[in-house]
């Protein structure tokens, strides 16, 4: 393998792994903190137990996430030297605020899975709600780092030089508002299908029927609010990249004609060669008012841009196409479910409502990963837009491959041990976390 | 404002030798210690790490994020030449990381606790090794950006005599550090006087691996005899860590152990101030003569007071909140 195809290699995977640990870890303690709301309100021990089950998920999750998020802030450096060195004074600023956000939310998970009995209830449940505060921060500041590669500002470019840093200038760069809008909807969308999807299996087995409804209850609402949310962040975030990249655009739709009225393509197969895309289906001027609510204006097209700038279009476009089949399934399912709460609320214990969220459980996840890959594969070939080439900034060292290998390796044994892991803690929900279960017994839980 | 920036790069690195290296430390000791008396170790010196050990390791990540925003040619210099150990060095970071949450929170209690704790065990091991193998890297000049053999540029660049020696003595003190950490852990007479064993033993592999340092920087003509006694910082600091070290001997005969973490904790900033002194501001001593120092390799004016106010403003928010975590939870088990 080339040395630079395995740097490139070993980056997806490892953003690929972290943004799912990431994204969890983001969402669940929102999860966590709402429950014990409800605990704290009514008082029923259900919801305690809950709040301790879900806990211990963030727990092992942060974790994992922390130590993926260790590692991506060395390999930024042992990858990407070339990039880091004189991007980092530029974009770094965000990921200084990030290290006091992820701190602040280390601290407050050690008062929260510490803390039960042992502080003011509501310090206690704050810390809690810190937890995912802190942690949504962290999520949006590192995004923002990330627009700043899609849309490069802060510093003027002079004859190879880059000059004038400003780093706050950078950190609000044009692409992070609609970066980061969406990808926290996403991983709202995402975690709430997840965290629901296992709850409706474990309703069907009749076991805990009741602290397995409210769990789903309360995860079901959080993916209806993603559900419906991403299209409409997704829009604003559509908008800008046509504004910013064109050709990641293009590349999206496999747009290879500039036209006024363009046509919304789904599905299909691109032809780079021939600049065609075979057996999709168009949706006429479509496209053209969803970048600028005018059905007639022109949107670029692939040939208007010289060919060694184009990022591979079969991937972008097939990736783009995932995340809006799965994001349409997903608001399909929203709005059955919505139907269900407000018009047919007995269909909300039949075994196919439950079923469908049960097949629906990893649906957020593969619509969130397609997502990234369309703004990362998408920025290609460059690593700062416009400015530096993906392969100006590779590390000089060879044998990246074996570093390749050995990183795969350890981040699908982590993400092995993870499901281990947490289906143990579902298996033991009987024992140490449902309270009207007939062999709970709270003494066998450490906190 | 660059000082400021130098400081906190300063105090993180410090804390997460002393924290994290503590942290590092249990697992070895544990390692260590026979099996009749591990499990009496083992709680002895998790009651203590348990709610914090997150935020211990939160300081690796601000002194990596200090270096790439703040100087990133140090920074990059590091990761281009360095690249094997810090792998290594991740590795274990991950390891440990994961190895520990899970063996807490893993809902059942079975044989799978075997292999988390022989991963955590060697991860305990692994990362402060490596760690100091790097740290050694940076200024024994063995990081040559003008070799022309992979040899050359990526494996003799931390991979000599005197890189391994310093990576002993690192695993030494973050041992010591935290069996003298865990003293205060417990009021049992018996589980006291382990400890104080423990802690006497782990001393004295800090002074052998310590010689060892001095012994193989004096066989690779690294002048490490003239850069801690040439200066009178420090001449002084060596001689406070002597004195620390007398006094923490004084209160363990005489079990008053109030002072002996904050003693520990000095001795760890005394040596570090002795090692690094001399040639500061330089930071990496290169093999071909050069140097990369803190004023000079530094990132422009403007993202320097950047990351200086975020530093402060971050640290107004992080550090009552980390003490009162602290304090409450040393006070609970009180």
């Amino acid at each position: 393998m080339d040395d630079f195809l395995a740097a490139r290699a070993q980056m997806a995977i490892s953003l690929g792994f972290h943004i799912v640990f990431a994204c969890v870890g983001m969402v669940m303690p929102f999860l966590m903190a709402f429950a014990h709301w409800k605990y704290l309100k009514t008082n029923n021990e259900i919801y305690k137990g809950l709040t301790k089950a879900w806990s211990k998920g963030v727990a092992i999750l942060f974790a994992t996430g922390a130590v993926s998020g260790t590692m991506l802030s060395f390999e930024l450096g042992l990858l990407w030297p070339g990039f880091m060195k004189h991007a980092g004074p530029i974009f770094g600023m965000p990921f200084s605020l990030e290290g006091t956000a992820f701190f602040i939310e280390a601290i407050a998970i050690g008062f929260f899975l510490y803390g039960w009995d042992k502080f003011n209830k509501w310090f206690h449940w704050f810390c809690g709600f810190l937890v995912g505060l802190s942690g949504l921060a962290s999520g949006i500041l590192v995004v923002a780092a990330n627009a700043w590669m899609n849309s490069p500002s802060g510093f003027d470019y002079i004859n190879g030089q880059y000059v004038n840093i400003d780093p706050i200038k950078a950190m609000f760069n044009d692409a992070w508002f609609p970066q980061a809008l969406h990808m926290t909807v996403a991983a709202f969308c995402a975690t709430g299908f997840v965290v629901a999807g296992v709850h409706a299996y474990l309703i069907m087995k009749k076991k805990n029927v009741e602290f397995h409804t409210k769990a789903f209850k309360i995860a079901a609402a959080f993916a209806l609010v993603g559900a419906f949310g991403a299209p409409l962040t997704g829009d604003v975030a559509a908008k800008s990249v046509a504004e910013r990249q064109p050709i990641k655009l293009a590349a999206m739709e496999a747009h290879f004609e500039t036209e006024k009225g363009a046509a919304f393509v789904l599905g299909g197969i691109p032809d780079e060669e021939k600049g065609e895309v075979k057996y999709a289906l168009k949706i006429p001027k479509v496209l053209s008012f969803l970048v600028s609510n005018d059905f007639n204006s022109e949107v670029k097209g692939l040939n208007d841009f010289p060919r060694d700038e184009w990022p591979p279009i079969s991937v972008v476009h097939y990736a783009f196409q995932i995340m809006i089949f799965f994001g349409v399934v997903m608001i399909s399912i929203g709005a059955v479910y919505l139907y269900a709460v407000f018009f047919k609320k007995d269909w909300l214990t039949k075994n196919w409502l439950l079923k469908t969220f049960f097949f629906a459980t990893p649906f957020g996840y593969i619509a969130l990963e397609a997502g990234w890959t369309v703004t990362e594969v998408g920025r290609q070939p460059w690593i700062i837009y416009g400015i530096m080439r993906t392969v100006d900034a590779v590390t000089p060292m060879p044998g990246i491959q074996y570093s390749f290998y050995f990183f795969t390796a350890i981040f699908v044994s982590l993400s092995l041990i993870i499901i281990f892991l947490l289906r143990r803690q579902i298996h033991m929900v009987p024992k140490l976390y449902d309270p009207t279960d007939a062999q709970f017994n709270d003494k066998n839980m450490k906190s | 404002m660059i000082y400021v920036v130098i400081g906190f790069l300063w105090l993180s690195i410090c804390l997460y030798v002393i924290l994290g290296g503590a942290d590092f430390g249990a697992g070895i000791v544990e390692l260590f210690t026979k099996k009749r008396a591990r499990d009496k170790t083992k709680e002895i010196m998790y009651e203590s790490i348990a709610p914090v050990w997150e935020a211990n390791h939160m300081w690796l990540i601000i002194a990596i994020v200090i270096l790439f925003v703040g100087f990133p040619e140090i920074y990059t210099t590091m990761s281009t030449y360095l690249h094997i150990p810090l792998v290594l060095m991740l590795l274990g970071i991950i390891a440990r990381g994961t190895a520990f949450t899970f063996r807490h929170y893993d809902a059942v209690k079975d044989n799978w606790q075997v292999l988390y704790t022989q991963i955590f065990y060697y991860a305990s091991l692994l990362t402060p090794f490596f760690l100091g193998l790097i740290a050694a890297a940076t200024v024994s000049g063995s990081i040559n950006p003008d070799a022309t053999t992979f040899l050359d540029l990526y494996i003799f660049s931390w991979l000599n005599w005197f890189g391994v020696a310093v990576g002993l003595f690192t695993v030494s003190l973050c041992a010591y550090l935290a069996s003298i950490f865990s003293l205060r852990e417990t009021t049992d007479r018996l589980e006291l006087g382990l400890m104080i064993k423990k802690s006497k033993q782990t001393m004295t592999f800090v002074v052998i691996t310590g010689g060892l340092v001095f012994l193989t920087a004096y066989l690779s003509g690294i002048p490490l005899v003239k850069w801690v006694f040439s200066k009178t910082l420090g001449i002084i600091s060596i001689f406070f860590a002597t004195v620390a070290l007398g006094l923490i001997l004084k209160a363990m005969k005489n079990r008053k152990l109030l002072p002996v973490r904050a003693l520990a904790g000095f001795q760890i900033i005394m040596i570090l101030v002795a090692a690094t002194y001399q040639h500061n501001p330089n930071i990496i001593l290169l093999g071909n003569g050069q140097h990369l120092s803190l004023l000079q390799h530094v990132a422009a004016p403007k993202t320097i007071s950047a990351l200086g106010w975020a530093l402060m403003l971050g640290s107004l928010f992080i550090l009552p909140f980390l003490f009162y975590l602290m304090a409450s939870f040393s006070k609970l088990r009180k």
